[in-house]
């Protein structure tokens, strides 16, 4: 029988390795998985590669798995924003790498890798910095660059609702990168706030079907980052 | 007490307004941070326009009352939104794939300079302790129909921000079609820079002293400037 179910977010993350990528959802906090990045902080798994689009906020979640050391390089598009400044401190400092990709881009690279294409053109960047170094190809007289493919070896989700298949919906604009980063981790760990029955999903209405999905931890009621910041917690 | 002080051209909302005036009926857009952002409470009566969020939101409405804010319902500046009757959520594949595709028929951003051919600077001052970040700035360049800025004419130290060649880096090149500024408003053509519109109180003569690139005077062609959406079709 299929039960994808994990006992806990300590054991559904258990499996992170050193050196391994990690694609980690969210749009600031707003479909950030924090209580699965905790457990990967408790869990201690280092020189981690972290795709993910922001560097987090204040000194819990995204922000203490960097703060904490466990990171050696982001791929994200905006690693600057309100109450961000670990990340910023590290990056001066030499002490972390960070590949910048257009928010279009990271999005694009993250579903050909899961959809098993390993390269693709866009113009976008074209004739800025961010095309240095990078093959370009002139389609119908316009240019393009080559963008390559993402995977991970795992992938750190929040979605709303699953059911024991990892079928999935997710609540308004926390959807953001979950969808395709399910698609494209070796192993794609989620946490929700509602398990349900099998059947208890309108099979129209789920948005990620289950096969892209390996763990499903219950948080019921998750921490909000913006709130623990407002706090001054830090984790751990 | 202090004389009256001297009022000529646009303020911030009446910047926004000459935008939202020129965006017409049906349009699907997606508004930058800072004065672009308040495009959307001037769109005119009798009009319906569509303003996408791309962190995964078409149909985007103002924000909520406060205390209903809901942190998983956000624009792309982070900041509290609401969804509008007929408003649709979607992942950021799917949400680019509207940008980088084609579908958005109009964006508005902010510059920090833009040159005669239409390049546009507006994501890094490219100082070797600045935090690069991007966003989705050179995605909606390359991908929407029609790039409007919206900006003051100056920097906060009276620099032109309208030049002959950007010196910070680009975020695309040849991608601005139209710029709306606090003294003019400025269609790239093919000839050159062209003021179709001039503020209260300001003549051509002003708005070219404080402009590094040559400018055209056409506000006294009929029409002075064409719909966005006419505009977008002739690209």
């Amino acid at each position: 029988m299929i039960d994808k179910r994990a006992s806990s977010a300590a054991v559904a993350v258990a499996a992170v390795h050193d050196g391994a990528t990690v694609m980690i959802g969210g749009f600031g906090e707003a479909g950030s998985p924090i209580e699965l990045i905790h457990a990967l902080i408790d869990h201690g798994a280092r020189n981690l590669t972290v795709v993910t689009n922001n560097t987090g906020s204040g000194q819990v979640g995204l922000a203490a798995l960097i703060a904490n050391g466990q990171v050696g390089k982001m791929l994200c598009s905006y690693p600057r924003s309100a109450n961000s400044t670990v990340f910023p401190e590290l990056y001066r400092q030499g002490k972390i790498q960070l590949e910048l990709v257009p928010q279009g881009t990271l999005a694009e690279r993250i579903r050909a890798g899961g959809a098993g294409i390993p390269a693709f053109f866009t113009a976008t960047s074209v004739g800025t910095v961010l095309a240095k170094g990078k093959e370009q190809r002139s389609f119908a007289d316009r240019d393009y660059v080559m963008e390559y493919g993402l995977r991970a070896d795992f992938a750190l989700v929040k979605a709303e609702k699953a059911d024991r298949h990892g079928n999935l919906i997710y609540n308004k604009t926390a959807r953001n990168f979950g969808p395709i980063m399910c698609m494209a981790a070796a192993t794609t760990i989620v946490q929700v706030k509602e398990l349900v029955e099998a059947g208890g999903l309108d099979p129209e209405e789920i948005v990620t079907p289950g096969i892209f999905v390996n763990r499903v931890v219950v948080v019921p009621h998750p921490a909000q980052e913006s709130q623990l910041v407002k706090e001054g917690r830090c984790y751990p | 007490m202090s004389a009256a002080k001297h009022h000529s051209g646009w303020n911030r909302e009446e910047m926004a307004r000459r935008v939202a005036a020129d965006i017409p009926d049906g349009a699907y857009v997606n508004l930058g941070i800072g004065i672009p952002e308040l495009v959307a409470q001037f769109v005119p009566a009798g009009r319906e326009v569509i303003f996408q969020t791309e962190n995964g939101l078409l149909g985007m409405g103002p924000a909520p009352t406060p205390g209903a804010e809901d942190p998983e319902l956000i624009n792309a500046g982070k900041k509290a939104v609401t969804a509008l009757p007929g408003a649709a959520y979607f992942h950021h594949a799917d949400s680019f794939a509207m940008i980088r595709g084609g579908h958005i028929d109009i964006c508005v951003l902010g510059a920090m300079q833009v040159s005669a051919q239409g390049d546009l600077a507006n994501w890094s001052t490219g100082e070797s302790d600045a935090i690069p970040a991007v966003g989705g700035a050179m995605d909606l360049v390359a991908g929407v129909k029609q790039i409007c800025i919206v900006t003051e004419h100056t920097t906060k130290t009276g620099e032109p921000k309208i030049v002959t060649a950007c010196t910070y880096p680009l975020t695309g090149k040849a991608v601005v079609d139209r710029i709306y500024t606090n003294l003019a408003i400025i269609d790239v053509t093919a000839d050159g820079l062209a003021v179709t519109a001039l503020a209260p109180g300001v003549s051509f003569d002003d708005v070219q002293e404080k402009t590094g690139a040559t400018l055209l005077d056409h506000t006294q062609h009929k029409p002075a400037r064409q719909s966005l959406a006419s505009v977008g079709e002739n690209i």
